[in-house]
């Protein structure tokens, strides 16, 4: 195997399929970027999919989307679907990013400049 | 993982939790070849041990196999690192690093999509991967700076022929970086930034 190619993971599609129902994330890619930040506004409940309990319980405080993949190991694909499903019945807030614009705001880059400038 | 039991799921450490006032995201991309040193610098400036988020191929047409109607059989996963840097108790940077390779190129709708700008890192000895990012970049109209990562075999060669070889236009700046070092990575990420911070100057200036 050549090295490049341990980025290539085969992942285990049937789990993904049984998790996401089938379903796909066509529309909710839209709903959800790498960086929308979310929120449980509700508490797990016993019956609920072990996956959207698992998001309602590490979501106590603000994560990415990206982060809620890394801890539940699961492709963004898959974890939008399970966000868009809460998200319908109101379980999480989604604090979407800052909306993409030709360039960035200017203050926005400012605060960022200065938030490196502190690491 | 074993989701059997949604408590198996481990998230973040409470060093690790962000303030509940945190309402804004953005995130910037760290771009380049295999081994370039892309995921040391989202670690070297990440405020949290770096993570890994894993995305499926599932585009059509993506040009590997044709998968019509099947594309969960044959998903293709690939991982992207990424790091993260609070700005303020409502900002959050998030900083993700992504394979260069044209194959990989399926995943930059989502990544790129209303992200901040990306860092080219490029190793000298190997500059042929990043030629094809570049224009990339350009053609999607991502604004972006390049980093020269320094190893110790790679020649050093002085910025401006580093820039002629890569065929990149003046006005994208190019510096030198040790990856390893949170000071060197982060004044990368502020390369970027004054570059963006420059290219949004008001018109008529
Ligand atoms: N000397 C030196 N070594 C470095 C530097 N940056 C990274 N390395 C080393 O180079 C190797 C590759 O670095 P990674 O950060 O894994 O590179 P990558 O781009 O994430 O690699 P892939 O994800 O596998 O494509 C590691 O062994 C690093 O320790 C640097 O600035 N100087
Ligand atoms: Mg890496």
């Amino acid at each position: 195997m050549s090295a490049a190619d341990q980025d290539w993971d085969e992942g285990n599609p049937e789990r993904l399929y049984v998790i996401t129902r089938g379903r796909r994330a066509l529309a909710e890619r839209t709903t959800f970027d790498l960086v929308t930040l979310v929120v449980s506004r509700a508490e797990p409940t016993p019956t609920m999919q072990p996956e959207h309990a698992a998001i309602l319980r590490i979501c106590g405080s603000p994560l990415s989307v990206a982060e809620i993949s890394a801890y539940l190991r699961l492709p963004m694909s898959v974890v939008t679907v399970l966000l868009a499903d809460l998200l319908a019945e109101e379980r999480i807030e989604a604090r979407a990013p800052v909306p993409k614009a030709i360039l960035p705001d200017r203050a926005l880059l400012e605060a960022v400049m200065h938030g490196l400038q502190r690491l | 993982m074993d989701f059997r039991d949604s408590e198996t799921v481990l998230g973040p450490q409470s060093a690790d939790l962000l303030p509940a006032s945190a309402t804004t995201a953005v995130k910037i991309v760290i771009v380049g070849g295999f081994g370039v040193g892309k995921t040391t610098l989202v670690g070297s400036v990440s405020e949290i041990r770096p993570l890994t988020t894993e995305e499926t191929m599932t585009q059509a047409g993506a040009g590997i196999d044709d998968t019509a109607g099947v594309e969960l059989k044959t998903a293709t996963t690939v991982a992207m690192d990424f790091g993260r840097i609070s700005i303020g108790d409502e900002l959050v940077l998030y900083v993700f690093g992504t394979p260069g390779q044209e194959r990989f190129w399926f995943l930059w709708n989502g990544l790129f999509e209303g992200a901040l700008g990306a860092v080219v890192l490029v190793d000298t000895r190997r500059l042929e991967v990043s030629f094809d990012v570049i224009g990339r970049l350009e053609d999607r109209g991502v604004p972006f700076v390049v980093a020269a990562n320094t190893f110790p075999e790679s020649p050093s060669y002085p910025l401006d022929e580093l820039r002629a070889a890569l065929d990149l236009p003046d006005e994208v700046p190019i510096v030198q970086c040790d990856a390893r070092t949170r000071e060197s990575s982060r004044d990368v990420l502020m390369a970027l930034m004054r570059h963006l911070y420059n290219l949004s100057a008001p018109p008529g200036r």
